[in-house]
């Protein structure tokens, strides 16, 4: 890709990301929805989210981790047990990526 | 501009704007981790140092950056790329619904000014922070407040991602710290019960779904949490019905 390329590509992305971000706070009037999918779309921010998460924990280069010795399984095993204890956001991050670097540097899971 | 600075200091001082920063200062990490891996990944991936900071700069969006990067620099199609960035950052566009009634009295430069900012951990935070959908003058130093922590530190361990590039060991896979961040703030939402079959299968159907081209994986599992969510309302409607 020549860089004139590149620099299109990347100034598409960035208007994407603007697009979505505003998409329905731009415009001045109510976009109409119907009511099934207004009431809907409160699942889809969390669902959203995990559909971005999930497949960072669970799969290697697009394939199902074959082993229960993983260190993001650890790492992610751990994170929730600490979040459930504490509620606490900075102590499950921590907690959740000293388990995964412990079992992958440590360990060499 | 002496009225536009006297005006942000006013912003800045806030009590809730200190609330809105300190509340993300808690996630921050994860954020920064996130932001030195997608700066390593820039810059190792050979696409030069003024695309990635312009990249780092205008793009402001940490899971199509690092889908992007790669296929950038394996000289994919253009429309490839940004139908990925596209399917990518759906999520944004359903956070837009429920961002609007907290916005639209706002003049439109402003809407887009605010919203050219608003990541994943801005839109958690506040939505938790003010659930009911009203405006209300505490909100905007509350959402600037955690824009300064959460740019800051996505920007920094950007620039420092890009400066140190092969000296971060990929091995290391410090990207993790961003996964769970995310995991966090998805474990803080599913306070609310009604939400944790919609969020099971939207995580499984992005994983059964993850060899789709395109991302569309994403689409596949927000439309799955909408519709098992809508399932889940009308059979507990029902059941309301039927034992009154």
């Amino acid at each position: 890709m020549s860089s004139g390329e590149a620099l299109l590509t990347i100034l598409g992305l960035a208007f994407i990301t603007l697009l979505t971000r505003v998409f329905f706070v731009w415009p001045e009037r109510e976009l109409p929805l119907p009511t099934w999918l207004r009431e809907g779309l409160r699942y889809a921010p969390a669902g959203a989210l995990l559909a971005v998460v999930a497949p960072d924990i669970v799969l290697t280069q697009g394939r199902l981790i074959s082993s229960w010795l993983d260190p993001r399984l650890a790492g992610t095993l751990v994170a929730m047990l600490v979040y459930l204890w504490r509620r606490d956001m900075l102590s499950t991050i921590v907690a959740g990526t000293a388990a995964m670097l412990v079992c992958r540097l440590g360990l060499g899971w | 501009m002496i009225d536009r600075q006297a005006r942000l200091a006013a912003l800045a001082r806030h009590p809730e704007f200190r609330r809105g920063a300190r509340e993300m200062v808690g996630v921050a990490l994860g954020i920064g981790a996130w932001g030195l891996v997608t700066g390593v990944a820039m810059i190792k991936s050979g696409i030069g140092l003024p695309m990635a900071l312009t990249m780092s700069l205008l793009v402001f969006a940490g899971s199509a950056q690092l889908a992007a990067v790669p296929m950038i620099a394996s000289g994919a199609p253009v429309w490839v790329v940004w139908a990925t960035a596209l399917c990518l950052n759906l999520r944004f566009v359903v956070f837009s619904a429920q961002w609007r009634p907290y916005l639209k009295h706002l003049p439109k430069a402003q809407r887009a000014r605010m919203m050219f900012f608003a990541a994943d951990l801005n839109f958690v935070l506040f939505m938790r922070r003010f659930p009911e959908p009203k405006p209300a003058p505490e909100q905007l130093p509350y959402f600037w407040g955690g824009v300064a922590v959460n740019a800051c530190a996505w920007h920094l361990m950007s620039l420092l991602g890009i400066t140190l590039g092969q000296r971060v060991p990929e091995a290391w896979g410090l990207g993790f710290a961003g996964t769970v961040a995310l995991l966090t703030m998805v474990l803080a939402m599913l306070a609310e019960r009604a939400l944790w079959l919609p969020a099971m299968v939207a995580a499984t159907a992005a994983v059964a779904a993850y060899a789709l081209p395109l991302k569309l994986n994403v689409m596949v599992a927000i439309a799955a949490a909408v519709a098992v969510g809508s399932v889940q309302d009308h059979l507990r409607s029902a059941q309301a019905k039927a034992t009154r």
